[in-house]
């Protein structure tokens, strides 16, 4: 906090300090990535998109270009406890999936 | 050619294979079960259980020693269910779903064998190489998830 600049007379007070977790890492999402390979099928991977995540025939298919063109795409974001949820669902459909922080 | 799987109104999935396809698809739970039955650490298997976290290590031992049980239960579970159905003319969508998932794993475990990059299905080995019959199963068995894959998204609800 910027300390006061006025003259003001101020007595001291003791100031309770928290003493619960001192991490103070921003609460930023974490990213799900999937990264291309040379096995999996377009059309399987598109599938995968739509029904793990609802996405449309038309998003799934551009993410799973994005993947397959630029290498890896952002399938979701959210908490870590999400982001692992997502992470082993597409691992479970055989999807190379990474998670991360987002910077 | 016939639709291999097609979408039936009254739900599910009606199932037509050639003999010789069925007896491919007989014989491989119990390669696969063999794999998932011995070492998880193997290094054909290593595209079944990915890492998660990249760069760092105790994360991702945290979340291997999480969740590697359960992924290995779900890919036996799958190849129980192809034992069970594999002459079925008829399959529910769970069933085909767990079809789709055996033959994925087969294309996962072969194609690591088989170091397979982009270029491998423009030249694939000769008939005189050894790696030949390993790499006829690996392209069957994307023809057929094809099939599979095209019979399942024509069921999934529409969402545009």
């Amino acid at each position: 906090m910027q300390p006061s600049t006025t003259t003001a007379r101020t007595a001291p007070v003791e100031v309770e300090r928290p003493t619960g977790d001192t991490r103070t890492v921003p609460d930023l999402p974490w990213l799900v990535i999937v990264w291309n390979d040379p096995i999996n099928l377009m059309s399987y991977v598109t599938y995968v998109f739509q029904k793990l995540f609802g996405y449309s025939f038309a998003k799934a298919s551009k993410l799973m270009l994005d993947v397959h063109h630029k290498g890896k795409a952002i399938v979701s974001s959210g908490s870590r406890e999400r982001a692992e949820f997502d992470v082993s669902r597409l691992h479970a459909h055989g999807l190379w999936a990474t998670m991360q922080r987002d910077t | 050619m016939k639709q291999r799987f097609a979408a039936e109104r009254g739900g599910g999935f009606r199932v037509r294979l050639p003999a010789d396809e069925r007896e491919m698809l007989r014989s491989i739970p119990q390669q696969l079960r063999a794999l998932l039955e011995d070492d998880l650490d193997a290094p054909d298997l290593r595209r079944l259980f990915p890492p998660a976290y990249e760069g760092d290590a105790d994360l991702q031992a945290e979340y291997r020693s999480l969740t590697i049980d359960d992924l290995a239960e779900r890919r036996r579970e799958a190849l129980r269910v192809v034992e069970e159905t594999v002459d079925a003319s008829h399959l529910t969508e769970e069933q085909l779903v767990a079809w789709l998932g055996v033959v994925n794993d087969v294309r996962l475990v072969l194609g690591t064998r088989l170091d397979v990059t982009e270029d491998s299905y423009l030249r694939p080995p000769p008939q005189d190489d050894p790696r030949f019959a390993q790499f006829a199963l690996f392209s069957y068995m994307g023809f057929l998830e094809e099939n599979i894959v095209e019979a399942l998204a024509s069921a999934l609800p529409r969402t545009d």
